[in-house]
């Protein structure tokens, strides 16, 4: 079956993708979904702080991934739910296997979306044993928010990201002890916002600079050891202390799924772990787009969703031929910055381009600058940069039409860790 | 009355039922965990060894190279994922040379096939990325890669389509000597009788000599740890690649797998609890340093898991099989540590030779020789695949994205003889949640089919042994 554009995954990033792709003139426009329902990881996030940017109200995540679900289904675009994509050629021709059996599609263009994935006890190599007890955050949410499943009762989460933090409180409402948030870093990865409302909230202690050194239990969880460290992340000496608990959750970090991405030879950024693009959102393979999470990893929605629809737009305007840059800069971040994207952008292109980074550390009333050479193209203050929160600042194709050298993004300001 | 008992369902108690089941028999498995496969032969090397490690003149010389013959065939048979890729022991300076020198005679004697030292510049080619400061090495092109708990599953389903009964969750706690028959208790109250008993209960295999009054050898358990890293590093190395070994052990080695990681290890510690599996920083810090040394780009930060394993090592060195000196008909399998996985067939053969001592062996004329493995259905042809998901709709979900395993696969482990009835259980016949995710993804999934499945509630689904529940209850919405 032949396709203008397809869409690889039904998340948020997917479906804003398929929507402004067909509202952009590709006309045969299909999402290709997994599970058994489109949202994404939204469908697990049943509490709010969804939709501030887009919808100006707060917004649980089934409830901001509906709005774009109706989008889908009032246009005239094929969804094949439980329908893994297991083959993408650099040529985007697409294998996927699902409830019609083995499926062999061909695109024009393809939008990937697949979203993310947890960083796992094994690849952080916590020690100790080995017994049941010892998830993912994101597989705990899914089990107690969609299966209905209490996975412990006397809880340590390891690792302060968001859905680690979002667990701290669900776990608590559902009656169970979560007694530490043990977190390597001097600094929370997890929304300020998360702190507050999840932590804070429940008398939760966040443990920083501390990490897990042993799991304890042959069958369950029976405790963790755990320990500070100094700045260099080593153990400090006397400092081990005993919890016990029978579960220990995960948040210590999300991967993006590039697999897919990887057999149709897409270039990876080794440093967001997906795709290098351009501002349309391009990968090196003309046609092939990115965006989401399976691009670089978000911490909020809003953000996936603007992003999607530049993915979006692009592979119609690439499907009617119109997508027909020619000048390009690459951009670097600065030494403050943790990566920037996108790795290159199109100087003439009448849309501009949208920049995005995470910095490296905690900045209090920091500017942003970004230049060629000497030249400042746009700078713009902050009362706060933190790692955890993305910043996105879209450049008009009139600041950026002319510029001739590489275009650079840094902060100044006081560094506050 | 059982003609034969055999303790343990490790891969030498599954191999030697395997082999008894040939014959015309009554026989029987026993078992304390809750499945086939939790000891000791879940978590090792993986390695068939050439068999020119082990002295000239011991069982374990002798047993290994016979052992690594038979798995040529048996993989075929049994469908047993089994990989000849060669090792080879790399050296370093003139001592390691010297050492290499000892292996090449003493595989030699051992009548190992297929050995050759071999320069720099050749192992370089084969190996690209070995370290450069590599001076000579010892290469087995028979030595090969296995999946260990592939090879338990194959031989136990193999033996139960031979008519072997298997009994799980059946510890044994006394043994006795009868009128006319061995009387073997179990911790649930059973009464076992056989005129001939197996004791290949690994690591307990001395307290289960002890229960028939031998006390001839106590197990040390000696830890080894592991790393396994991300397939997409899995092109780093294509042989076993060893240190030298020294007197404690073949030493750490960086290996591919037949699921196509890489294992790293393991260490050599002697440790007090045979149950302590535990995985440590200075374990791990000895493996990588080790590891880089023999392969210094090795991308130890791609780590997708760390365990341990813990061999059922004893004070002779050697296997140790010999009849028991207070009942007759009793044959103790001790010692059996590396390498015993790759001698596991051979032992089994010993094993025979031993009941054949007391009982006339018939051949069965309806034995099943074959086994087949359960496909692997991404990696099945176009046509293949249609002609599955012709009959089997269950083939058309996949379960687990990071390692392609669809629904079809998951349910055939349960339902198999000595089929999964736990998460590792499916983890190990088929491999949802051995993948880089870990089972983030597939494990409620999995959870899901298990219990529609067993025909029992999620709650009681346990990861592997007794106590592991992955859950432990309905949330408050749910009634
Ligand atoms: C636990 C958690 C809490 C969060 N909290 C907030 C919050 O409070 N506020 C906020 O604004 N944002 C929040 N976010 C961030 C935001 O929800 C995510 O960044 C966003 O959902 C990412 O969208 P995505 O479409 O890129 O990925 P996903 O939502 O993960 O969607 C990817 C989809 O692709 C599918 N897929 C992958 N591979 C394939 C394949 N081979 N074939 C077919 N389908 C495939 C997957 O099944 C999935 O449905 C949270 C995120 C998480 C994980
Ligand atoms: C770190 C390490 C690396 C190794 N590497 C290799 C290698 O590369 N190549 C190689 O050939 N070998 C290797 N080995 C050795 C190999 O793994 C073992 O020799 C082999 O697995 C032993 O199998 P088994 O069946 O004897 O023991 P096990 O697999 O331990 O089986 C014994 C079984 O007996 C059961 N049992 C115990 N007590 C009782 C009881 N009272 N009642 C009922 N059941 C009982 C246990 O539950 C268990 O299932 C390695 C071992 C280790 C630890």
């Amino acid at each position: 079956m032949e396709y203008d554009c397809i869409v690889i995954g039904g998340g948020p990033a997917g479906l804003a993708a398929a929507i402004e792709a067909k509202d952009n003139g590709a006309d045969k426009v299909c999402i290709i979904e997994r599970d058994r329902e489109l949202g994404g990881i939204l469908n697990q996030c049943i509490h709010n702080g969804f939709g501030l940017h887009e919808f100006k109200e707060e917004l649980t995540g089934p409830e901001y991934a509906y709005r774009f679900i109706e989008e889908v289904y009032k246009r005239d675009i094929d969804v094949y739910l439980n329908t893994m994509v297991m083959d993408l050629s650099k040529g985007k021709e697409v294998v996927a296997l699902g409830e019609k059996g083995l499926m062999n599609f061909k695109a024009k263009s393809v939008v990937l979306a697949m979203g993310c994935r947890e960083r796992t006890a094994g690849a952080i190599g916590v020690k100790g044993f080995r017994p049941a007890g010892v998830y993912n955050a994101g597989m705990a949410q899914r089990l107690i928010n969609m299966e209905g499943y209490l996975v412990g009762k006397e809880v340590v989460i390891y690792g302060s990201g968001d859905i680690g933090l979002i667990m701290a409180r669900r776990m608590t409402l559902e009656g169970a002890n979560v007694k530490a948030v043990v977190e390597i870093m001097p600094h929370s990865s997890g929304l300020n916002r998360n702190i507050h409302q999840c932590l804070n909230d429940f008398n939760i202690p966040l443990l920083l600079s501390h990490k897990v050194v042993e799991i304890h239990g042959k069958s369950r969880v029976e405790g963790v050891t755990i320990a500070e460290v100094d700045n260099k992340f080593n153990e400090i000496d006397g400092t081990r202390e005993y919890i016990s608990c029978d579960t220990l959750l995960l948040s210590v970090g999300l991967i993006p799924e590039n697999e897919l991405s990887q057999k149709a030879e897409v270039t990876l950024d080794p440093r967001t772990k997906g795709a290098l693009v351009d501002s349309n959102m391009q990968t090196e393979i003309p046609g092939v787009f990115s965006c989401g999470n399976v691009l670089h990893v978000h911490d909020i929605v809003d953000f996936v969703t603007r992003e999607s629809r530049i993915a979006g737009r692009n592979a119609a305007r690439f499907v009617r031929g119109e997508l027909n840059n020619s000048k390009y800069v690459d951009v670097y971040a600065g030494d403050k910055l943790n990566y920037v994207l996108p790795q290159r952008i199109a100087l003439d292109d009448e849309n501009g381009a949208l920049i995005c980074f995470r910095s490296r550390k905690i900045y209090r009333n920091p500017t942003v600058k970004i230049y060629t050479d000497d030249k400042l193209l746009k700078e713009k203050k902050y009362k706060i940069i933190v790692p955890s929160e993305m910043i996105q600042i879209p450049l008009k194709s009139d600041v950026i039409r002319d510029v001739k050298g590489s275009i650079r993004v840094d902060i100044e300001g006081e560094e506050n860790d | 009355m059982y003609d034969c008992l055999i303790i343990g369902a490790g891969v030498v108690g599954a191999a030697t039922a395997r082999e008894l089941s040939k014959y015309n028999l009554k026989i029987a498995v026993l078992e304390k965990g809750t499945e086939v496969c939790q000891g000791t032969s879940k978590s090792n090397s993986a390695i068939v060894h050439g068999g020119y490690d082990a002295s000239y003149g011991t069982l374990k010389g002798k047993l290994n190279v016979r052992g690594t013959r038979l798995f040529e065939d048996l993989s075929k048979e049994l469908n047993i994922p089994f990989d000849k890729c060669g090792s080879l022991v790399l050296a370093f300076n003139d001592e390691d040379e010297k050492k290499l020198e000892e292996l090449y005679e003493n595989g030699q004697k051992n009548g190992v096939k297929g050995l050759k030292i071999i320069e720099k510049d050749e192992i370089l080619m084969m190996e690209p990325n070995v370290s450069r400061e590599v001076t000579k090495a010892l290469y087995c092109s028979e030595a090969g890669i296995i999946c260990p708990f592939n090879a338990t599953f194959a031989f136990i389903e193999n033996a139960m389509d031979n008519g072997v009964e298997l009994f799980l969750d059946e510890k044994v706690i006394g043994i006795d000597k009868g009128d006319d028959a061995i009387i073997v208790r179990t911790e649930k109250g059973i009464e076992f009788q056989t005129k001939i008993l197996i004791n290949s209960a690994g690591l307990y295999s001395d307290e289960i000599a002890n229960l028939a009054g031998d006390y001839e050898f106590s197990v040390n358990p000696r830890r080894g740890e592991y790393r396994i890293l991300d397939k997409k590093v899995s092109d780093i190395v294509k042989h076993v690649i060893f240190t030298t070994p020294t007197k404690a052990g073949k030493g750490v080695l960086v290996s591919p797998t037949v699921h196509g990681n890489i294992i790293v290890g393991p260490t050599s510690d002697p440790i007090e609890d045979k149950e302590d599996t535990r995985t440590t920083d200075l374990g791990i810090n000895k493996v990588d340093e080790v590891a880089l040394r023999l392969v210094p780009n090795l991308a130890l930060n791609e780590t997708i898991r760390v365990f341990a394993g813990v061999r059922a090592s004893i004070s002779q060195g050697d296997f140790l099989i010999y009849e028991s000196k207070n009942i007759k008909g009793i044959l103790h399998l001790g010692g059996i540590d590396s390498p015993g996985l790759a001698s596991s067939p051979a032992i089994a053969e010993e094993v025979r030779d031993f009941v054949a001592k007391y009982i006339n062996l018939v051949k069965k004329t309806d034995f099943v020789k074959e086994r087949r493995a359960i496909p692997h259905f991404y990696d099945l042809s176009d046509a293949e695949k249609e002609e599955i998901l012709k009959t089997n709709p269950n083939y058309k979900k996949i379960i687990c994205r990071c390692e392609m395993i669809t629904e079809g696969e998951i349910v055939e482990a349960i339902h198999r003889n000595a089929g999964a009835r736990t998460v590792d259980g499916i983890k190990r016949r088929v491999r949802p949640g051995s993948g880089r995710c870990q089972g983030g993804f597939c494990g409620p999934r999995v959870l899901e089919i298990l219990s529609r499945e067993l025909g029992i509630p999620v709650e009681e689904i346990l990861k592997e042994s007794q106590g592991s529940n992955i859950v432990v209850g309905r949330t408050k919405g749910v009634l």
